[in-house]
């Protein structure tokens, strides 16, 4: 019995004591190997009488399981040991900087994201998308908008122009997004109800005008649509647009050849330190034009004032992107300053939505 | 259009408040654009008494002053002034004035060894008139110490409004009281003029002779006033004039000035003795010139319409008259013209000489042509009243015209149009009191417009009447229903495509930029456009003259001034309109980028963690493909093929097309020609797709996507490298390799192509992985094998390639 003690007690000395995984193994292949002392011991219990086994048995196989577990808690011990040695040589410095995502890099233009919240807003009151062409014929651009030949009104506008044609007439670049009324109503039967946004044209420049710009026209066709419903959807707009609970509108009578009654519509505004705040405030900030569609417009259109009505109104894409967001200057738009598009422009994924918030 | 608030007063008795006046103006339409208080930027100028006034010791032109400003104290002040004297009363400005004519703020000055304690001023540097001869010198009674501003009745304020090209009766105060009379603040002061008697006929006769071609005269009145002694006008009405900024001349010319401004009717007056015989209205022949009354020289043409006697123009019709025929101080027989013009030939003749004046402002606008008469009978009175004389009986050629429109007006029209509920007694009240004749009280009035009103065409504008007197905000908010139409999708396939490019390019790297629609036309030419379609007229720059047929020149340029910033790695993109004839549908959406030096797709600039790689054709090609695929391209429909359009590189550029008629887009380096020709340095690399090619999908029935078809069996990937002639293109060797079994190969890649030590030059090595799914079991390696000699045997047979060993 004092064998297996003494046994016992050698094999986990040697088993603590070795340095690595093959000094175990050699600690293993003696006691547990062929020859191993352990297998020595483990032989004997053959020639053993029943009696013997019964009394020897448990002793030695509690040996061969207790060398047999040491050996491989050391073994995992060791592993684990080299596992730790080896990582500890591996680093790498984290502080590295990462490259930019092009997706943090990228930068949608204010005047696209502002057009897709545009959208967002009147698509949720039931508007679509009407669009045109940017070179226009006078008849859209003017006459069908009953701005009559040769009329003061067309030289406010100071119209772009193309070399007339051999039959003498000639063809501009669009003044305003109007004339895709014009497209609409011969297209399309009322009921209507679209946003247009679009590049439009003046050969004018200086600090607050460049030669092209873009607006967005809102118009409605319908049999009942009327003046207080322009009110009301373009204060829906502002609170919208400015993402303000209030918004105090004052609406002012005014003149534009193709509404009658036309209106300017003026927005309640605090002006503080170059900021801008809307639903505040004492000062007032003209925002856009509109008015009920001129009968003799709904003629030009083929429509019967009797029968049709409605209202259309328009404002400065740009001017309101400036309002809302706070850029100082309208040509700073169209420079493609990298650095100006950076700090002004919108991350792509930053997609507005009513659901999400526009601007948020 | 300026008036004064007492000048509002002459016609409209109210008790308003100046801030109620402004604001009642802007709420019915005559927007206030400013009101300016001359008094507060006077108000330190004061009354003061000349105590002494001494030569200077120093200066043979200057004088030294004690100025009493009524405390007893006086102030040393030294003069420069020829009329400075003792016993004067003039005005006083102390240090710390800001002198308006002089831009200057006073200090306490030392002029040639005198100290000067202010200064006295004269009109001209007070800006109340061009006066620089002398000092101001008031009557002696003048009050010493008290604000001259006050005394001289400058500290009135002047109201300008900005009048809408429709309202020409309101460029008249009178016009402007009426307007407000119609509202509650205040009541009309009517002014009718009254006939004054002709003494006998007058000498000067008027032809209008515009032989076949169309009047631009419809009526002409003139009178002569003889025994006249013109000289400079009362106070009262030069107070007047200065305070909305015209200058007094004379009394004739300022009666005149009075009446355009008082009652919107412009005149004119000619001194008869500088007229030779008789008057003709005509047009002016081509050539024919006037020195007009502000002194520049004018080359006339026929469309123009003139006043001439025997010696020719006199006077430009209804925009300015003739120098040569004006009253002075020497006048003493007077014709006053009352005329009416046609309105676009004014506004023509006026924009083509480049003429801005009152009368023009007014005569394009249109007159009131019922007030011809009586506005010639209110300037001779005020002739005869300020300057005496005797007037002729007036000649009137032509015939006043006045338009007698009748509207038939449903009541309802209120309602319909402006959602607005007014009853009949109201809107009869308001439309009175603007001058229009009601007719009934039923459901239907008939309503006549007065002849001041040309803008009143029909029921809109007399909504725009109503509404507008009694108050847009009457009008209530209506909830506008979207009703039940369904939730539908608003944008169109373009719209749609539009809006997906700018976010996949963004998400790419590329920041949008939104540049100029034209271009200079050698730009335009360099990118295929350029074309006299699409040149514009009137420029307002050479580089801006050319619509622009690419979107490609535009933002090279914008990379190029980042570029020469110091921002040398930009990635710039576009979506947006390029032009290829003037026709809407030659217009086109295209969807463009642009990668300068390190802008790579992954990443701009050095970075520790790769090569340094410069913007190549791939980058390019992978935007291009990107954003089409975004838009709705089709990924396996789309064809590459080599070469582009001459702006690119020959050889490392491509074409991107379903078919060699659809052509999407281009993609690659920029030609080096083309950058030298936009001033621009590389490397640049570049794309451009049409959105609108791309082909629409078809509609479906169901939103539902197709089954997916997920194979049970272990996929296989064999790689194959292929050596082959330098010109084959990898695209057809993993097109080939791809069509050796459409079923089983579920894909195919390009893993490595290398040129160099141990390939043969001229060729190059080519290497394929190749994606097996097995679709119905297992597959053995001999059937792998075999599908493996196939796509060898294929691309062998093709493209001459062999395995390389």
């Amino acid at each position: 019995m004092t064998d297996v003690a003494q046994l016992d007690q050698s094999i986990l000395t040697d088993i603590a004591a070795a340095a690595d995984e093959a000094a175990l193994e050699a600690v293993r292949v003696a006691a547990l190997g062929k020859s191993g002392s352990v297998s020595a011991l483990l032989k004997t219990l053959g020639g053993m009488t029943p009696e013997q086994r019964k009394e020897q048995g448990p002793p030695i196989n509690g040996l061969k399981d207790r060398v047999t577990a040491a050996i491989n808690t050391r073994r995992e011990a060791l592993k684990n040991a080299t596992l730790d040695a080896r990582l500890a040589t591996e680093t790498v410095d984290v502080t590295l900087p990462v490259r930019e995502t092009p997706v943090e890099a990228g930068r949608v233009h204010p005047i696209s994201q502002v057009i897709d919240e545009l959208t967002a807003i009147f698509a949720d009151m039931g508007f679509a998308v009407a669009e045109g062409p940017d070179i226009e014929t006078d008849d859209y651009n003017f006459t069908k908008l009953n701005f009559p030949e040769g009329h003061p009104a067309r030289e406010m506008h100071d119209t772009f122009y193309f070399n007339p044609k051999s039959d003498g007439s000639r063809m501009l670049l669009r003044t305003h997004t109007s004339p895709v009324q014009i497209r609409t109503m011969l297209a399309q039967k009322p009921p209507i109800r679209v946003i247009i946004p679009g590049r439009t044209y003046r050969s004018d420049s200086d600090q607050t005008h460049t030669p092209m710009f873009h607006q967005v026209e809102g118009l409605v066709i319908d049999k009942g649509a009327h003046l207080g419903h322009l009110k009301w959807i373009l204060q829906e707009f502002c609170k919208a647009f400015f993402e303000v609970d209030n918004v105090k509108m004052r609406y002012r009578p005014s003149f534009f050849p193709f509404t009658e009654p036309s209106l300017e519509v003026d927005i309640q505004c605090k002006r503080d330190k170059g900021e801008i705040r809307f639903g505040e405030g004492e000062d007032w900030l003209e925002i856009l034009g509109c008015g009920m569609v001129h009968p003799n417009v709904l003629r030009n259109c083929g429509l019967d004032p009797d029968e049709y009505q409605g209202f259309a109104w328009g404002l400065g894409i740009d001017r309101i992107a400036m309002l809302k967001y706070g850029m100082p200057d309208l040509r700073a738009f169209f420079e493609a300053d990298a650095r100006w598009l950076a700090h002004y422009g919108f991350r792509p994924l930053d997609f507005p939505t009513l659901a999400g918030g526009l601007s948020s | 259009m300026k008036f004064t608030l007492s000048w509002l007063k002459e016609h409209l008795d109210t008790d308003a408040s100046l801030d109620q006046i402004v604001e009642k103006l802007t709420m019915i339409g005559l927007e206030v654009e400013s009101v300016n208080d001359p008094g507060k930027a006077l108000a330190l100028f004061v009354i003061a008494n000349v105590v002494s006034a001494v030569q200077h010791p120093n200066a043979d032109r200057l004088r030294v002053c004690m100025v009493d400003t009524g405390d007893g104290k006086p102030i040393q002040v030294v003069c420069g002034a020829p009329n400075a004297r003792t016993g004067m009363v003039g005005v006083f400005s102390p240090p710390g004035t800001f002198i308006p004519g002089k831009n200057i703020t006073l200090g306490v000055g030392n002029i040639r060894g005198v100290e000067s304690r202010g200064m006295l001023v004269s009109e001209a540097e007070l800006l109340i008139s061009d006066d620089h001869d002398g000092i101001i010198e008031l009557p002696a009674d003048a009050p010493v110490g008290t604000p001259y501003a006050a005394y001289a009745k400058l500290d009135e304020p002047v109201i300008e409004i900005n009048l809408t090209p429709n309202r020409s009766d309101c460029t008249g105060v009178s016009g402007i009281a009426r307007d407000l009379a119609a509202t509650d603040i205040g009541t009309l002061i009517p002014k009718t003029p009254k006939p004054v008697k002709g003494e006998f006929p007058s000498f000067v006769s008027v032809t209008l002779d515009f032989d076949s071609t169309p009047s631009l005269c419809p009526a002409f009145a003139l009178r002569l006033v003889r025994g006249v002694k013109n000289g400079p006008s009362p106070e009262w009405l030069q107070k007047r004039l200065k305070a909305i900024g015209l200058r007094p001349i004379n009394a004739l010319v300022d009666i005149t000035n009075f009446i355009t401004y008082d009652r919107g009717r412009p005149l004119h007056v000619f001194d008869a003795k500088k007229v030779k015989g008789n008057l003709v209205v005509r047009r002016a022949k081509p050539g024919e010139a006037l020195t007009a009354l502000d002194g520049k020289t004018y080359t006339l043409d026929d469309t123009m319409c003139v006043i001439a006697d025997d010696a020719g123009v006199e006077s430009l019709a209804g925009i300015m008259g003739g120098e040569a025929s004006g009253c002075d101080e020497t006048t003493t027989e007077v014709l006053i013209e009352s005329a009416l013009w046609e309105p676009l030939n004014i506004a023509q003749t006026g924009r083509k000489l480049g003429i801005n004046s009152d009368a023009r402002y007014r005569f394009e606008r249109g007159v009131d042509p019922n007030f011809m008469v009586p506005g010639l009978e209110l300037a001779t009175q005020m002739v005869l009243d300020l300057c005496g004389g005797e007037p002729s009986e007036i000649g009137v050629s032509g015939k006043v015209e006045s338009p007698e429109k009748v509207i038939e007006f449903p009541v309802s029209e209120l309602k319909r149009l402006a959602g607005l509920d007014v009853a009949m007694p109201e809107m009869k009240r308001v439309l009175t009191r603007l001058g229009f004749f009601v007719a009934g009280q039923d459901a239907n009035v008939k309503i006549a417009p007065p002849s001041w009103r040309p803008d009143i065409e029909g029921k809109a504008d007399i909504v725009e009447e109503v509404v507008r007197i009694v108050g847009v905000d009457r009008v209530p908010f209506t909830p506008f229903d979207r009703g039940t139409a369904p939730r539908k999708p608003v944008l169109t396939a373009l719209q749609t495509r539009t809006r997906k490019a700018k976010r996949a390019l963004a998400a790419r790297g590329l920041t949008e930029a939104v540049t100029w629609s034209f271009i200079s036309k050698p730009q335009a030419e360099l990118f295929g456009g350029g074309s006299a379609e699409l040149a514009l007229a009137n420029p307002i720059a050479a580089e801006l003259s050319d619509m622009r047929p690419s979107l490609i020149p535009g933002l090279i340029a914008a990379a190029q001034k980042n570029a020469d910033r110091g921002f040398p790695d930009v990635a710039l993109f576009e979506v947006g309109q390029i032009f290829k004839g003037d026709k809407p549908e030659d217009q086109l959406t295209a969807a463009t980028g642009v990668r300068r030096a390190l802008a790579k797709a992954n990443g701009a600039g050095r970075h520790w963690s790769a090569k340094t790689e410069t913007v190549d054709a791939f980058d390019a090609k992978a935007d291009a493909l990107a954003v089409l695929i975004a838009a709705g391209a089709n990924p396996q429909a789309l064809q590459v093929m080599p070469g582009g359009p001459a702006w690119f590189h020959p050889g490392r550029s491509g074409t991107i097309q379903i078919g060699p008629q659809n052509v999407l887009g281009h993609f690659g380096e920029l030609h080096p020609r083309a950058l030298q020709a936009l001033d621009a340095e590389g490397p640049l690399v570049g794309f451009e797709v049409i959105l609108e090619r791309i082909p629409e999908g078809k509609a479906k029935a169901t939103r539902a996507k197709p089954v997916l078809e997920l194979s049970p069996f272990q996929p296989v990937s064999r790689d194959f490298a292929f050596v082959v002639d330098g010109k084959v293109k990898a695209g057809d060797i993993v097109r080939t390799a791809q069509a050796v079994d459409r079923k089983l190969i579920a894909g195919v890649s390009v893993f490595d192509v290398y040129e160099g030590t141990g390939i043969e030059p001229g060729k190059k090595s080519v290497a394929i992985a190749v994606a097996i799914q097995p679709r119905e079991k297992t597959m053995t390696d001999q059937e792998i094998d075999a599908l493996g000699a196939k796509i060898v045997a294929e691309v062998s047979k093709r493209y001459g390639g062999v395995l390389r060993g």
